[in-house]
């Protein structure tokens, strides 16, 4: 491949949402779209990913990640969208210069005239828990964990503790059995399961792995390896209940703590940040604080299913063909805030003038599980524009909300728009 | 039977000067360490100072020995390529009740002979220092106070030793001397005997033990002295000056600085402990730095933390060698000729300042007693630094990457290591055979992912480098491997829970 010196879109991450981006940009019109992949190959996290659930959404079929990064990939393939893998972006300027270096490609300066962030997440580590201890290997976050088992096809382990209740622990609690591990037990500091539902069930009821909720490592032994986890309850306030401790015999610790964005990037060009979710701020569009600069995926927020992720990049990269081929949009932006029970919501803002295109989701989180009936409500200053009944509502599943077109000419007239969890019959 | 001139104990800061000191003499000289690299025990885990040398009792060989240190790091880094900054650090003083405790300092300062040292009056250091509690009331600048890394300042000066003669052996233990009559002749270890006719004692916190197997110093104790830190991500928290707090009889206190990385760390407390393998993070130990560091910093946020770790002291209960001084932590350097044996112990702080001039000090002990030690004509001082791509500007990159391919590989990413450097350090002349040793020498895994990227290419390098399977590869020697078994390979498949 002879790289240019200019690209209307350049995509960095080739993950769901990059990919997506990089589609949807071919689709939209522009004319030349280069994706940069730091793994030696495109799908992102995805290739890791070797369990089914994907693509329920978008294809009504049930697969596993490869299978449905591979989909992706071929049609960008054979829309020409171009691949730079194995190579690193170190860093963008605000006028979307591109420094990127690789083994293969050499170190380059890129202009693109748009510039999709698709970078995803970060796991968080053991430091951002501070578990003191000894500081041994065998403690992994599951991700790498995942890495290690499924692309790299090494065991880091035979004997597992791992510790939150995230999507990736309970998938690698199964993976790891089926490998011919011990799971000894999954422990989540909060009163609540933080994944998906049917993950407990599919990974942890069905191969009898003891889940203990209000429970977190307390110390880490082994000054070499992990020889143990000492184990406490905790209280409402999560500090460790006396006399709860327990030790358990193991040589491996799995943290499944929570994902951060990956947003060194976006922090280095000076796009605004969401210190709820520690993402860009997005508009409709999926475009930053800085025109021309769109973002996808879990770079924004933390997604629960893949399908969603990708529908994000379908938006962003239709966003960066549009910017590319200098489509001016008007900037009249309506805020978006987060109410009662809301931990965040994705878009932050809308454009006015957006509202007469496609149908506006948005994507929130709430702050703590309610388990009955609740509305999801629309609010503006004045008025109740829409609201939508949940049957529940859980920290670990995302809700989504499409303003209706009905609606347009209230929310058009809003300043400000809430959104809010309402006790049912309110 | 294979016998050198010397053989150093030790390859912690002391050790590797003293390789060093020794390699520009017409000597063979070996270099024992009982871990799988050098520079993994004290000397790795500490607050990487070099002091100015205001804080040792006037007359303590502690005094004179960091004073003539702190001097001599300047020509020291210039020559074997040490990251290492002449920052200038504080002492603040927090309320009326620890006026005096600055002021003190400044006096013993000044005593000590150190130069540049100021006083500054609440207003200065507030305007300075915009971040300080509010509550500070003095506090004392000492110019000449510095940063290190401290795995540079052990790894070039043996590197250099190395390039310029010397041997050194890893994973290689001391068991026992070997006597000849009353004089010893060697060391017995676990890799086999070597004989030499000097032994030089820099085992850090098992210095005690080592002298007492030649049943000297009968009396004399290591207890480590635990301390413990929190460093933070740079992108998030950023204080660049060196502060240390008003000193308490046990410690320095503890401390808000920065690394030559651009980290803020903060710590160490101080307990006393029996182990001296336990560098394992307490909970009471790192609330207790928290509390500590807000004292100066009372901005400083545990969010930002990206990583925790602990490192042991290695006090002494040595009188000082000035018979007008009642102090019984003071270094313990001496020569015992009949024996055939130097001892260097109980270096606690500031003893990386100090490193460098206990190596000329032992230098001296040995002419003193006539050990013929003639310089060698082809000595080189100089240990070029290896390559660090995320210091180069875009057009060193550009142009290091097209004359060398494989830095253009980003194996880390919040560091920004590549392989060409990682492969560099795994083929040097101290070869990095393990994680935590390509870490320590290129900085990888060190960011605000902890290796959770790095980890699974850096095992591939180094399996592919050293002609390992991936399952020998290890953290940090011994039974620190990271892979236990391929996949595939269920010897007991877990159909029960089917």
């Amino acid at each position: 491949m002879q790289l240019k010196d200019i690209y209307d879109v350049v995509v960095i991450g080739s993950g769901p949402g990059g990919l997506a981006s990089a589609i949807q940009a071919k689709k939209e019109g522009a004319e030349s779209v280069l994706v940069i992949e730091r793994d030696k190959e495109p799908g992102g996290i995805l290739n890791q990913c070797i369990h089914n659930g994907f693509g329920v959404e978008i294809f009504k079929e049930d697969m596993p990640g490869p299978k449905y990064a591979e989909m992706f990939i071929k049609e960008a393939e054979s829309l020409g969208v171009e691949f730079m893998l194995d190579s690193m972006v170190l860093e963008i300027t605000p006028q979307k210069k591109v420094y990127v270096t690789s083994k293969w490609y050499g170190f380059n300066e890129i202009q693109a005239r748009a510039v999709v962030f698709a970078m995803g997440a970060r796991e968080r580590t053991r430091a951002q828990i501070r578990t003191p201890g000894f500081r041994p290997s065998g403690v992994y976050t599951a991700g790498t964990a995942q890495r290690l088992v499924n692309i790299e096809g090494f065991m880091p382990g035979n004997r597992f503790v791992i510790l939150g209740s995230g999507d990736i622990g309970m998938i690698m609690a199964r993976r790891l059995t089926l490998e011919g591990a011990k799971v000894e037990r999954v422990l989540e500091i909060m009163p609540f399961l933080t994944g998906l539902t049917r993950n407990y069930v599919q990974c942890l009821q069905d191969f009898n792995i003891p889940l203990q909720l209000k429970h977190t490592v307390k110390r880490i032994l082994g000054k070499n390896r992990v020889e143990a986890v000492e184990i406490v309850e905790v209280d409402e306030n999560f500090k460790p209940v006396k006399g709860s401790e327990e030790i358990i015999t193991a040589d491996t610790l799995l943290l499944s703590v929570g994902l951060v964005p990956e947003i060194e990037l976006a922090r280095s060009v000076g796009v605004a940040i969401d210190p709820t979710i520690l993402g860009p701020y997005v508009d409709e569009e999926m475009q930053t604080s800085i025109p021309g600069i769109f973002a996808a995926g879990n770079v924004v927020h933390i997604f629960d299913l893949v399908d969603w992720v990708t529908e994000a990049g379908f938006i962003a990269g239709k966003g960066a063909s549009r910017y590319a081929l200098k489509e001016k949009t008007e900037k009249v932006l309506i805020p978006i805030k987060s109410g009662n029970n809301i931990h965040h919501v994705v878009p932050q803002f809308i454009k006015k003038d957006a509202l007469e295109k496609a149908p506006i989701k948005l994507m929130m989180r709430v702050s703590k599980p309610i388990e009955e009936k609740v509305w999801i409500e629309l609010r503006n200053e004045n008025n109740l524009i829409f609201r939508k009944l949940e049957r529940y509502v859980r920290p670990g599943e995302m809700v989504v909300l499409t303003i209706p077109q009905k609606t347009y000419d209230e929310v058009f007239k809003s300043n400000t728009l809430y959104v809010s969890v309402e006790k049912f019959g309110g | 039977m294979e016998k050198f001139d010397f053989i150093i104990i030790g390859a912690g800061v002391v050790g590797a000067m003293i390789a060093r000191s020794l390699s520009r003499y017409e000597v063979s000289l070996l270099v024992i360490e009982k871990e799988s690299d050098v520079c993994m025990g004290t000397s790795s885990a500490n607050t990487s100072i070099i002091h100015a040398g205001y804080d040792p009792l006037p007359g303590t060989l502690k005094a004179e020995l960091n004073v003539k240190g702190n001097k001599l790091w300047d020509t020291l880094a210039f020559e074997l390529g040490i990251p290492f900054k002449r920052t200038g650090d504080y002492v603040i003083g927090i309320g009326k009740e620890e006026i005096d405790g600055v002021e003190e300092l400044y006096k013993r300062g000044v005593e000590n002979g150190v130069n540049g040292l100021e006083i500054l009056k609440k207003e200065e250091i507030l305007t300075k220092l915009q971040y300080l509690n509010r509550e500070v009331s003095l506090a004392l600048f000492a110019s000449s106070g510095g940063i290190v890394d401290p795995f540079q300042a052990t790894l070039a000066p043996l590197e250099n030793a190395v390039l310029n003669g010397a041997k050194i052996l890893l994973e290689t233990s001391f068991e026992d001397f070997i006597f000849n009559g009353k004089r010893i002749i060697g060391v017995k270890t676990n890799k086999g005997d070597f004989y030499s006719d000097w032994v030089i004692n820099a085992a850090g916190l098992y210095s005690d033990k080592v002298m007492h197997k030649a049943h000297v110093h009968e009396e004399f104790t290591i207890t480590p002295r635990k301390g413990e830190y929190y460093i933070f991500d740079r992108n998030d928290f950023s204080i660049k000056e060196v502060l240390f707090p008003v000193p308490t009889k046990a410690s320095k206190g503890i401390m808000v600085t920065t690394t030559v990385h651009g980290n803020t760390i903060i710590g160490p407390n101080s307990h006393e402990i029996e182990d001296k393998e336990d560098t394992s993070n307490t909970e009471e130990g790192l609330t207790s730095v928290y509390e500590g560091a807000r004292k100066l910093v009372p901005t400083i946020n545990l969010k930002h933390v990206i990583a925790m770790f602990a490192g042991l002291r290695a006090t002494g209960n040595a009188r000082s060698p000035n018979p007008n001084i009642d102090y019984n932590h003071d270094y313990l350097i001496d020569i015992l000729p009949n024996l055939g044996l130097v001892n260097i112990a109980g270096i606690e702080s500031p003893g990386l300042a100090s490193s460098p001039a206990i190596a000329e000090y032992v230098i001296n002990l040995l002419k003193d007693a006539n050990v013929k030690l003639k310089e060698k004509k082809d000595f080189n001082p100089v240990r070029k630094p290896r390559v660090r791509f995320r210091d180069l500007s875009n057009d060193e990159r550009k142009k290091l990457v097209e004359n060398n391919p494989s830095y253009g590989r980003i194996i880390c990413r919040c560091e920004n290591v590549t392989e060409g450097e990682i492969l560099a350090e795994i083929h040097a002349p101290i070869p990095a055979k393990t994680y935590d040793a390509l870490k320590r020498r290129t900085w990888l895994g060190t960011g605000r992912c902890q290796g959770a990227f790095d980890l699974p290419r850096v095992i591939e390098l180094l399996s592919k480098e050293l002609n390992l399977d991936p399952t020998e590869i290890t953290k940090r020697g011994n039974n620190s491997k990271f892979l236990f078994r391929k996949t595939k390979e269920v010897q007991n498949a877990v159909k029960r829970y089917l």
